[in-house]
């Protein structure tokens, strides 16, 4: 990420583009007369299906030769006098995110039909796409808080306003607990700021490559600074004992709510302790890898105990989201290549999976107006294409082998057993647990015989197919082929790496060893001589290269 | 041709998306039809692999074709390709083979079954993802499969789901194959961290080259053998294979029986230097899992009544010899036996699913006997596989069991003691399986002990009613004042009925104990018969009928197969030890030879012979020919699997459960009760706050006042004058 | 006897006390008005003997911006409690705290 590199061949600003579409959109949508739900609904659906296809157009423009560099940069100042620009980029590491957001908006804004209001629910999805997409793209400091916080205030009103029972306090609660989280991070980036101005003497800069490459706090100040950003990433990701507002948000949001919220929103901390974590503290990082490692483990064992025991389908869901993103911490704080493609991996993974999966609770709820699990039951006689999707997102979910959840998650184990083999151990033992839970909330709910009003509902609607056919098609696609997508992540994670790296003394990326266990011989087998001899004419194909 | 070995794999994926996404159409018999040919087609491109690979001079058979990049993440890179080599190319040919028969055999079993179009779309993922295990040419490659593989088993097994036993068993199975699974991946873990790489051809080959710590291997080769215990059912994660006899028998001989089951032994093979580098408690550890649950296994087997549940601890315990093979060094014994094992038990399985549909679906083998006469076909092909199982030569599993029994007996004769009384047991209740099944007296229009109360039930309550009734009479004629002439009659009917009453009475208090087989003669009813249930009548009408030739055909080459398929190891000399030669290239030296004579060897083929005799012996005297009580050796712990499934489901249930659900409410009470507690503070705090205001002028003045007096002292005391 | 400063900023000290108790003690909202104004002048008064000793004219500016703040809030203040005893009759000052937490 050092070089910023301006993208050639550009018709329009498509960053910005991205950003203020959807924000426009809104604006649109709130004019519009209120009881025309149709036209509404195919305003906002058009106008995010146009971001999506901006968005999907991103990832074929992007140059993967230079995926280090952040492309299609787009700047202008703001607020000069105070170091405040408009600053968007996206790289390796924020390519896919943006690509995510693009395409799950368009799928849950036509799934689900809100049923009242709908003019100010599209409004503010709508709103609310327009924040996170500046969130990814913002390298600014502060165009990147305000983003942050912009989010939440969609959110509480998608939550309050179309939710379920318990709405209220879940929006409270969810709203409450993330900006108190990001109070402290208000702190630590005015901190960063002026401590950064004093030191170098300079001018007052909220530029965050110009911040991160100077690294001109001193080591102490720098993690306290640190702790600041990571708690208010902490209670977004969520990272456990900072957990509990994510089921209650998650059970009463409506369907769309859910969808957005545990594919897109819970991505925001983790891309903030990517971006703005490791880029910017490199050395708290790696001094408070163990802590977030533990963490992150002990999530990944939690979530999953506590989601056997959940009567309401959706909060099953939410606590199984608790442990799919305690392995994306593992991953991220490996601090290694491997570790880090995997938890960036596992956050377009999960979002498409569980996104998937809130849709198909949704789907469930709309025929059997109960999220009770010990309500539900036999539903795959009646159902059998519904029960099949359901088996296939809960295969990824499980992390079953070519299917998208295994890559992501093999990665950051395979990064995390590089760096801190214990750790690895214990997390792996997480997926045994997540084949506990879900196989049986998914025999509660679709085997056994179908009792009453159980045995006459419908199958899978074309529209819903039309709605889960894409996410499956990525299911499948990235867990059988996920090379395009690591190949562009791969230059700007290396390069994150080489980062922490280069400013962390004493600290060399943990990667294999191999030939470390070599015995007595001295050093090892000439790495990839070992290799080659042997097999050089037994190939086939010359599909395997030396590394 | 060697490059086309895709096909082997693809034919099978292909024949499931074609099932899946086909529509409606492909109704039975078409989708029937359809994934038989596709494993048919897959077998004939296996045979053309094969033969492209024999072409090749011996030192030249390994070879590896690339599909494209998988996994290209850091330092990892992990390709599709396939890895064609004697191992692999043996596996494939009996999967697809014996896979190709059982789908033949499922397009009769399935008959008329709801969802037979998702029957055979979930075999053919299952053969796919069987063939990407073994062709596989690296570890990642081979998790696919042994994930796939598993999910598959989970999907089949809960097949018939409406049936909560069902959807149980399927749930189990693939949880407890997770935990093996995690020893498997701990395994590629430390291997990348080792070797810089997971593919097959560059971890054997250094390791093979001598420079691997001995740590290193030692746990990279412990943690693939719990990965291995998992997926082949060995002791202590054996818990899921009987529970999964609930799905339909085609998938308990495909999966359960000839292919997945046999994972572990194919992956412990393939990384036998890893194995050989590793200290030397490990092969010793592996040796005594599988003999020890060789003989757990063959002692509950003696117990069961279930046909399937026979064959499936059956299986858990020829399983047990295969990883005693590996354990003593001897795996081209345990390929053999893994192969000839496929064939006789998927035949012994095929055999029970047909004898399950001529009875209707009854498993019992209570209800059956003598059904040679009603099935010849498969009690024929039955007797061949119980020969082959029970060692007797020249069946095919004399030579590969006499095998791993020489090599037990070479690595230490406790080894080959506990083997040679597994042997024992396993003839005994195989032939107990037999006899039970096929000879002896029909029992299928016998009536089963419940019905049997039932009737008693019946006609106790019945006599009873009768006393009552008489009595009613005698009391109504007597109210009328003076005696009439009905009275006596209706006093006589009453001593009767009474009379009647005593004698059944009487009668039941003396009448027989249910036993458990009627091998004698059908059960005395006595005086209930005619109150016996109407299911008896119709049972006795519906007679066993043999399979269609769909089902009957595989059971025939399967049984041919069984008889000739030692021939492939035969251990006389070494011309005629054509598996060995063949697996050489893949053993690196590994496979350990035999310190002892011919002569040795030629007894302990006698004395294991001898003990297969003598366990056929003791099955025929207590079921054949009644001499010995058989109820001596059909103990309730042996039936019961020595409690221990049961005490794991009262952990899981009991204080598992528990366990959990005191997490989850931790979660409500103490992690969000303190967020919870948060706001309740703040409310609080809030509360007390409020007091000072209570809109009252006057205390607001004095509260100004007061502040100005104060603001007032302080800046006094603080000026200094 | 000579009338010095000090006579009028204990006359202005002894107004300003008598309004404070004035306006502590009693609850006729009307009374509690006069008790301010009260308070307001007698700051007035110390404001101008003050200024007159020191000779400085900010006094007599000062007691300007006072007495207009003064008017201005007896404006408004006087509208209020006429409309509130309006409508109940005999309201004191304890009977208003509507504005309560």
């Amino acid at each position: 990420m050092s070089v910023l590199a301006t993208a050639s061949g550009v018709p329009f600003a498509v960053l910005p583009a991205l950003v203020f579409t959807p924000a426009v959109g809104a604006l649109i949508v709130a004019i519009l007369p209120r009881r025309r739900p149709e036209l509404l609904k195919l305003v906002a659906v058009a106008t995010s299906a146009v971001v999506g296809a901006m968005a999907v157009w991103l990832l074929t423009a992007f140059d993967t030769g230079h995926g280090a560099d952040l492309q299609f940069v787009s700047r202008r100042d703001w607020i000069p006098d105070l170091g405040i620009q408009w600053l968007l980029a996206v790289d390796g590491i924020s390519l896919f995110l943006v690509v995510l957001t693009g395409v799950l908006f368009p799928i849950a804004l036509l799934a689900v039909d809100p049923g009242h209001d709908d003019r100010a629910y599209y409004a503010w999805l709508l709103l609310l796409e327009a924040g996170v997409m500046g969130v990814f793209m913002a390298l600014d400091l502060v165009i990147f808080f305000l983003c942050f916080e912009v989010v939440l205030v969609p959110m509480y009103f998608l939550i309050g306003r179309w939710g379920h029972g318990n709405r209220a306090y879940a929006a409270t609660k969810f709203f409450l607990y993330t900006m108190a989280g990001s109070a402290f991070m208000l702190v630590g980036i005015l901190a960063l700021a002026f401590l950064h101005a004093d030191a170098t003497g300079g001018d007052l800069t909220f530029d965050l490559v110009a911040l991160a490459e100077a690294q001109s706090l001193e080591t102490t100040t720098a993690r306290w600074v640190f702790l600041s950003f990571a708690l208010a990433f902490a209670v977004k990701v969520p990272i456990f004992p900072l957990h509990t507002w994510l089921p209650d948000a998650h059970t009463e949001a409506p369907t769309a709510g859910s969808v957005i919220l545990a594919g897109v929103l819970l991505k925001l901390g983790t891309y903030g302790f990517l971006r703005f974590g490791l880029y910017l503290f490199p050395e708290a990082s790696h001094y408070f890898a163990p802590v977030f490692l533990t963490l992150g483990v002990v999530g990944i064992v939690y979530g999953a105990v506590v989601a056997t025991m959940q009567r309401d389908l959706k909060r099953l869901v939410a606590y199984s989201s608790v442990a799919h993103l305690g392995f994306i911490v593992l991953g991220t704080f490996s601090l290694n290549t491997e570790g880090l493609e995997g938890s960036l991996l596992q956050m377009v993974n999960h979002g498409v999976s569980t996104g998937a999966l809130f849709l198909l609770v949704g789907m469930i709820y709309e025929r059997c107006h109960t999220r009770q699990i010990d309500k539900l039951g036999g539903l795959q006689k009646p159902a059998p294409i519904l029960a099949a999707v359901f088996t296939v997102v809960m295969l990824s979910s499980i992390g079953l082998p070519g299917l998208n959840g295994f890559v992501g998650e093999f990665l950051i184990l395979v990064g995390a057993f590089n760096a801190h083999r214990w750790w690895a151990v214990a997390a792996a033992g997480g997926v045994i647990l997540a084949a506990l839970y879900l196989l049986w909330a998914y025999q509660r709910v679709f085997h056994g015989p179908a009792e009453g009003d159980n045995a006459s509902v419908s199958d899978l609607r074309l529209r819903e197919g039309l709605v889960l056919a894409p996410l499956l098609v990525l299911i499948v696609g990235m867990g059988v082929y996920p090379k395009p997508v690591i190949e562009r992540m791969e230059p700007a994670v290396d390069a994150l790496v080489a980062h922490v790296e280069a400013h962390v003394e004493g600290f060399t990326e943990p990667t294999s060893r191999f030939g470390a266990d070599v015995e007595a011989g001295g050093d090892h087998v000439g790495g990839s001589d070992g290799h080659s001899d042997g097999h050089g004419e037994d190939h086939g194909d010359a599909g395997e290269d030396d590394h | 041709m060697l490059d086309a070995v895709w096909l082997v794999p693809a034919l099978p994926l292909a024949g499931f998306l074609v099932l899946t996404f086909g529509g409606r159409r492909l109704r039975e018999p078409i989708a029937g039809w359809l994934a038989t040919g596709c494993m048919a087609s897959s077998f004939v491109a296996t045979l053309g692999v094969f033969l492209a690979l024999v072409g090749r001079p011996s030192d030249d058979r390994r070879w590896v074709t690339t599909l494209f990049e998988w996994v290209p993440a850091g330092d990892l890179r992990v390709d599709a390709g396939f890895l064609v080599d004697p191992l692999s190319v043996t596996m494939c040919l009996f999967i697809t083979g014996v896979g190709a028969l059982i789908h033949l055999y499922s397009i009769g079993y399935m008959h008329g079954d709801d969802g037979y179009r998702r029957f055979f779309a979930y075999l053919n993922l299952f053969a796919f993802s069987m063939l990407v295990l073994v062709l596989g040419d690296n570890l990642l490659l081979t998790f696919l499969g042994w994930e796939g593989v598993g999910a598959c088993s989970y999907l089949l097994i809960s097949f018939w789901f409406t049936d909560e036993a069902n959807a149980t068993a399927g749930k189990k199975a693939f949880v407890t194959n997770r935990i093996g699974d995690w020893g498997f991946m701990v395994a590629i873990f430390l291997t990348f961290f080792t070797f810089g790489s997971i593919a097959y051809v560059d971890v054997l080959d250094t390791t093979a080259a001598g420079t691997v710590a001995t740590s290193t291997a030692t746990v990279i080769a412990v943690m693939l053998f719990v990965g291995a215990i998992g997926k082949s059912a060995q002791f202590p994660l054996y818990l899921w294979l009987p529970d999964a006899m609930a799905g339909p028998t085609p998938v308990s001989a495909l999966i359960h029986a000839a292919t997945m089951v046999t994972s572990g032994i194919y992956l412990l093979t393939r990384v036998n230097p890893i194995i050989a580098d590793a200290a030397d408690w490990v092969p010793t550890l592996i040796a005594w899992t599988g003999a020890g649950t060789a003989l757990f296994a063959a002692t509950i087997a003696v117990a069961q009544r279930d046909i399937k549940k026979v064959l499936a601890y059956s299986t858990i315990s020829q399983l047990g010899y295969m990883f005693l093979a590996v354990g003593c060094g001897a795996y081209v014994a345990a390929v053999f036996h893994m192969v000839t094992h496929a064939f006789f038990k998927a035949l012994l399985f095929l055999g029970s699913g047909s004898v399950i549909h001529g009875m209707n679906g009854d498993q019992d083998m209570a209800h059956y006997g003598g059904l040679r006469r009603f099935m010849p076909v498969t009690a024929g092909t039955f007797v061949v596989g119980w020969l082959a199982i029970a060692g007797v030569p020249p069946f095919a599993g004399f030579w590969s069991k006499d095998e791993i029994l020489a090599f037990a007996w070479n690595e230490s004769p406790l080894l080959w003691a506990v083997g040679l009384v597994t042997a024992v047991l396993t003839a005994f209740y195989m032939t107990r399986q037999v006899v039970l099944t096929f000879f002896g007296r029909g029992r299928f229009a016998d009536p089963r002990p419940a019905e049997v109360e039932a009737a008693w039930e019946a006609r106790l309550a019945e006599v009873d009613a009768t006393v009552e009734a008489a009595k009613q009479t005698v009391a109504a004629e007597t109210d009328n004042g003076q005696p009439a002439e009905g009275l006596e009659a209706a006093e006589q009917a009453l001593a009767a009925a009474r009379a009647e009453q005593a004698t059944l009475r009487a009668a039941a208090d003396v009448r027989p104990e249910p036993s458990g087989f009627a091998l004698e003669a059908a059960p005395d009813v006595g005086p209930v018969a005619d109150a016996l249930p109407d299911e008896v009548a119709v049972r006795a009408e519906h007679h066993p009928h043999e399979s269609p030739r769909s089902m009957t055909l595989p059971l025939v080459v399967l049984a041919a197969l069984s008889v000739v398929g030692g021939l492939v190891q035969l251990p006389f000399s070494s011309t005629t030890k054509r598996l060995e030669h063949w697996l050489e290239p893949t053993l690196f030296h590994n496979e350990v030879h035999l310190t002892i004579g011919a002569g040795t060897l030629w007894i302990l083929a006698v004395v294991a012979v001898l003990g297969g005799v003598v366990g056929i012996g003791v099955a025929v005297a207590a079921y054949a020919a009644r001499r010995v009580d058989h109820r001596l050796f059909e103990q309730p712990v042996l039936a019961d699997a020595w409690r221990l499934d049961r005490a794991v489901s009262r952990f899981m249930g009991g204080p598992g459960r528990a366990g959990f659900e005191a997490v989850a409410r931790f979660d409500e009470a103490v992690v969000d009760g303190a967020v919870d507690g948060v706001a309740t503070l703040v409310r609080k705090e809030a509360g007390l706050l409020r007091r000072f205001h209570n809109g009252l002028v006057r205390t607001y003045a004095v509260g100004i006042g007061v502040g100005a007096v104060g603001l007032v002292a302080w800046f006094l005391s603080r000026s200094s004058f | 006897m000579v009338v010095t400063t000090s006579w009028y900023l204990t006359l202005a000290a002894v107004l300003f006390t008598m309004g404070a108790v004035g306006l502590l003690t009693r609850r006729n909202p009307l009374v509690m008005f006069m008790c301010v104004e009260l308070m307001l002048n007698a700051v007035n008064l110390t404001f101008v003997s003050l200024g007159a000793d020191l000779g400085d004219l900010s006094g007599q500016l000062a007691v300007f911006f006072v007495l207009v703040v003064a008017a201005a809030e007896v404006v408004v203040g006087l509208a209020i409690i006429v409309a509130i005893t309006r409508r109940r009759q005999g309201a004191t000052a304890d009977d208003l705290s509507v504005l309560g937490g």
